[in-house]
C-alpha cells in the first residue's frame, strides 16, 4: 500500500470542486430567479471557452484568422468573452425562455427548448471550431507551478480555484448588498409581487441570464485552459456533474452550490485516494449525494419549502 | 400554488432528462427504412430486411454500364463496367475525428488511384462514407443502412473497436464482408467468418512493446491507467496486464477513468506515489492530456509513458507537446519502412493532401487495395459471397504495411514495429 499524497490530493480535490462550484452558481442562479433548469448552460460554457481561445489565437479553425489577425493577452480575452457568454445569455434567454412565460408550466416547455438552444450552438460550435479538440496555445499564461508541501499545482489550475473563490464573492457581494441583487431576490421570491413593487422583471431576468451566462463562460475558460482540452461537446461531461451539484447545495442556493461543488470534488478525489483505485469514484460519489437527498430531501442548503395552499 | 414542492422532483427529472439526451445525442440519424433502388434485382427492400442471415449474392452490385465509367475502366476496353459499392463507415465528427479525417483521405485515395488504374477489370469501385461520431449506434445505424439501402458488396471500417463490436454483428447477420482498418481490441473477427481486419490486434502489438521496452529501459515496476467503459481501451489493458506478467513487470498501480472524464490528476497522483518507472496508458484522443497532466503534477520525463495503438497519432505528438517527447508506442506502420509500396503511398499521400500520412491512413489505404485485389480474384461478378472467400485467400500481398496475409482467423499478418517520439516524430526504437 503506498503513502497517500494527502496534500497532492486535497489540491485536485480543491481544483475539481472550484471547477464544478464555478459552473454549478450560474446554473443555479437561473433556477433560483426563474424556476426552470437552463439545460444550454453547458453549452455556454462551452463558447465561452472557444471564444476566449479565438481572441487569443486570433484564428476561427473553420474559417480561418480573423481579419486584422489580432491576438489579445489572456486576461483581456477573458473578459470579452464572458461578455459574448453573457450576450449569448440574454440571446438564449429571448429565444427559448421568454416565448413561454406567458403559458402555464412553462418548467418543461422551457426545459425542452433549452435543450433546443444548446443543440444549436453545439451545432454552430461544431461549424466554427471543427469537430475536434483544441486547446490554448503553449504559454497562454506563465507555465510552471506553485508548491505547497507535497503537492504541486500548475498555474492554470490556480487559476480555477482563484477565478472561483473572487467570482462567487463579487457574486454573493451582488446578490446580498446592492439594490440590483435585492431586485434579483424579490423576483426570485415573487415575480408578481415585485412587478406589482415597480420591478421591471423582464430586464431582471435578462440581467440573470447575462451573470449567469457570463459565470458559465468564464468556468468553461478557466476549466478549458486547465485540462488543454477544448471542443463542441465539452459541456456535457460537466453538465450532469453540475447538476448533481446544485441539486446537492439545495436548487436555486448560491452557497449551496458552492458546498456542493466543493463537496463532489473532493469526494470523487478522496475516494481514488483512498481505494488507490478509480473504478468506484463516481458510485461513491453519487452514493453520497443519494444518501444526503435522503436525509436532506431540499439538499444542504436549500431551503425547506412549505406547500402552499 | 404547489410550483415550490416540485423542486426536487423536477431535479431528479432533469437528471434522467439530462442522460437520456446525451445518449440520444448519439444517435441523431434515425435507421432508414427506404427500399433500396430498384435496379438492384431480385431483392426488394422487404425481402432484404427480412432475409438477415444470408443475402443473395447478386442483390449486392448494381450494374451501371455508362459510358464515362467504362471508359475509366481500361483493363476491359469497350466492356462494361460495373459500380460496386463499397461502404466506409468512419468517425468524423467527435474525439475520434482525429483517427477517421486521415482514414477517409487514404481510402478516397485508393479509390481514386485503382480507378484510375483500371485495377480491378470490370469493375469501378464506388465509396459510400459514412460518419459513425465514435459511437456504437451511430455505427450500427450506418452499417444498417450501407446493407440494407444502398446495398454495398464490401464495408471498411467502423474507426473503433468500440463501434465495431456493436456493428460488426449486423454485417455478420447479412453477410456482408467487412474489413477493419484500425480495429485492434480482442474479439473482433470472432464476430464470424465475414470480418476482417487488415490492422494488427493489440495483443499482436503490445507483448512486442513491452518485451522491448523492457530491453531497452530496464523496466522493473509499472503503473497503468486505462479507460474502463470503452472496448479498446479496456482490451488494451488486459494485453498490457498479461505482457506484464509475461515479463516479470511488477504492476504498482492501476488506475481507470471514463469516457466523460476531463481531468486525471487524482489518478496520476495515486501513481506517482507508487515511484514506477514507466506508466502504461490505455487510452485513445486523452492519452495527450493525461501525459500532459502527469507531466504538469510533477511525475518526471524520465518516467516513460508506454501507450497502445490509440497514442499512435502526430495528434497525440502535437496534442501533448513536450510532454509526449519519449512515448513508446508499438505499432503496425511506420513511415521510415522503405518498401515501395510505402514510399508510394507516402508519395501519393503528401502530393494530394499536403500531409504526413499516419498509420490510420496508412492501414485504410492497404484496407482499399486488399479489397480491390480480393474483388480482381474474385471476378467481375463478383458478390459478397465470393468476395468473402477471396479475402481469405488473400496471401503475401505487397502493401504499404509489408508484406500481408491474413491468418486463418482473419487477422492481419506482418510484422509489428516499435516507436519513440523522438523531437516531435515518430522513430522506430532502437
Amino acid at each position: 500500500m503506498p503513502d497517500i499524497n494527502w496534500s497532492q490530493q486535497l489540491l485536485n480535490g480543491l481544483f475539481a470542486g472550484s471547477a464544478y462550484a464555478l459552473f454549478a452558481v450560474g446554473y443555479t442562479l437561473i433556477f433560483g430567479v426563474l424556476d426552470i433548469l437552463n439545460l444550454a448552460h453547458q453549452a455556454i460554457y462551452m463558447l465561452g471557452a472557444f471564444c476566449a481561445l479565438v481572441l487569443v489565437t486570433g484564428n476561427v479553425a473553420g474559417l480561418g484568422p480573423l481579419p486584422g489577425g489580432m491576438q489579445l493577452p489572456f486576461w483581456l480575452a477573458t473578459l470579452l468573452a464572458m461578455l459574448v457568454a453573457g450576450l449569448l445569455g440574454i440571446l438564449l434567454d429571448r429565444l427559448a425562455f421568454a416565448p413561454l412565460r406567458k403559458r402555464p408550466d412553462t418548467h418543461f416547455s422551457g426545459m425542452i427548448s433549452s435543450i433546443a438552444v444548446a443543440l444549436i450552438f453545439e451545432a454552430l460550435a461544431t461549424w466554427l471550431f471543427l469537430p475536434q479538440r483544441s486547446q490554448f496555445p503553449a504559454g497562454t499564461i506563465r507555465p510552471g507551478a506553485v508548491t505547497l508541501g507535497q503537492g504541486a499545482l500548475s498555474y492554470s489550475r490556480v487559476l480555477v480555484i482563484v477565478a472561483a473563490l473572487v467570482l462567487v464573492v463579487l457574486l454573493t457581494v451582488l446578490l446580498r448588498f446592492t439594490k440590483l441583487g435585492k431586485a434579483i431576490r424579490a423576483v426570485a421570491e415573487n415575480p408578481k409581487a415585485a412587478r406589482l413593487l415597480g420591478i421591471n422583471v423582464e430586464a431582471i431576468y435578462s440581467f440573470s441570464f447575462f451573470l449567469s451566462s457570463a459565470l458559465g463562460g468564464a468556468a468553461g475558460i478557466f476549466y478549458g485552459l486547465a485540462v488543454s482540452r477544448l471542443d463542441p461537446t465539452m459541456g456535457r461531461s460537466v453538465e450532469l456533474k453540475g447538476l448533481a451539484v446544485i441539486i446537492l447545495g439545495g436548487m436555486g442556493s448560491v452557497p449551496g452550490a458552492v458546498l456542493g461543488g466543493y463537496l463532489l470534488g473532493l469526494t470523487e478525489v478522496l475516494s481514488v485516494a483512498l481505494t488507490n483505485t478509480s473504478n468506484y469514484r463516481d458510485a461513491i460519489a453519487f452514493v453520497l449525494l443519494f444518501l444526503i437527498l435522503v436525509l436532506r430531501p431540499s439538499g444542504l442548503l436549500g431551503a425547506r419549502r412549505v406547500r402552499e395552499a | 400554488m404547489a410550483r415550490h414542492i416540485r423542486w426536487t422532483s423536477l431535479g431528479v427529472l432533469a437528471l434522467i432528462l439530462t442522460g437520456l439526451m446525451l445518449t440520444a445525442c448519439g444517435a441523431a440519424s434515425t435507421p432508414t427504412t427506404a427500399p433500396p433502388p430498384a435496379a438492384t434485382g431480385a431483392a426488394t427492400g422487404a425481402a432484404t430486411r427480412a432475409a438477415t442471415t444470408a443475402v443473395s449474392g447478386g442483390a449486392a452490385t448494381t450494374t451501371a454500364p455508362r459510358a464515362t465509367t467504362a471508359a475509366v475502366g481500361s483493363a476491359v476496353a469497350g466492356g462494361p463496367t460495373k459500380d460496386v459499392k463499397v461502404g466506409v463507415v468512419l468517425s468524423l465528427t467527435g474525439d475520434s475525428q482525429i483517427y477517421g479525417s486521415p482514414q477517409r483521405q487514404a481510402v478516397q485515395l485508393a479509390v481514386d488511384e485503382i480507378n484510375a488504374a483500371g485495377a480491378i477489370p470490370g469493375i469501378k469501385l464506388v465509396p459510400a462514407f459514412e460518419d459513425d461520431a465514435g459511437t456504437k449506434d451511430r455505427g450500427i445505424t450506418a452499417f444498417e443502412k450501407l446493407i440494407k439501402t444502398d446495398n454495398v458488396t464490401a464495408i471498411i471500417g467502423p474507426t473503433l473497436s468500440n463501434t465495431a463490436v456493436a456493428a460488426f454483428p449486423v454485417a455478420q447477420q447479412a453477410g456482408v464482408p467487412s474489413l477493419g482498418v484500425s480495429t485492434t481490441a480482442n474479439g473482433i473477427v470472432e464476430i464470424g467468418d465475414y470480418i476482417f481486419r487488415d490492422s494488427l490486434a493489440e495483443a499482436q502489438v503490445i507483448p512486442t512493446t513491452i518485451k522491448t521496452a523492457k530491453e531497452k529501459l530496464g523496466l522493473k515496476k509499472v503503473a497503468i491507467i486505462y479507460g474502463i467503459d470503452n472496448a479498446f481501451t479496456k482490451a488494451g489493458y488486459d494485453v498490457f496486464k498479461k505482457a506484464c506478467d509475461d515479463n516479470g513487470i511488477q504492476i504498482a498501480s492501476t488506475q481507470t477513468y471514463t469516457a466523460t472524464d476531463t481531468d486525471y490528476s487524482a489518478q496520476l497522483t495515486a501513481i506517482k506515489g507508487t515511484n514506477p518507472d514507466a506508466i502504461i496508458v490505455s487510452a485513445l484522443a486523452e492519452g495527450a492530456n493525461i501525459a500532459k497532466q502527469a507531466r504538469e503534477l510533477g511525475i518526471d520525463a524520465k518516467v516513460t509513458i508506454i501507450g497502445g495503438n490509440g497514442l499512435n497519432s502526430p495528434a497525440y505528438i502535437r496534442n501533448s507537446g513536450p510532454a509526449g517527447e519519449g512515448t513508446i508506442v508499438g505499432a503496425a506502420w511506420n513511415s521510415t519502412n522503405d518498401n515501395a509500396a510505402n514510399q508510394k503511398f507516402i508519395a501519393a499521400y503528401k502530393a494530394k493532401y499536403n500531409a504526413d500520412p499516419d498509420q490510420f491512413a496508412a492501414q485504410a489505404y492497404t484496407g482499399v487495395y486488399i479489397l480491390a485485389e480480393a474483388m480482381k480474384n474474385a471476378g467481375p461478378n463478383v458478390d459478397r459471397k465470393t468476395l468473402r472467400d477471396a479475402l481469405a485467400g488473400i496471401k503475401g500481398l505487397a502493401t504499404p504495411l509489408g508484406t500481408f496475409s491474413f491468418q486463418a482467423d482473419r487477422n492481419a499478418d506482418h510484422p509489428p514495429v516499435v516507436q519513440v517520439v523522438k523531437g516531435g516524430k515518430f522513430e522506430v526504437l532502437k
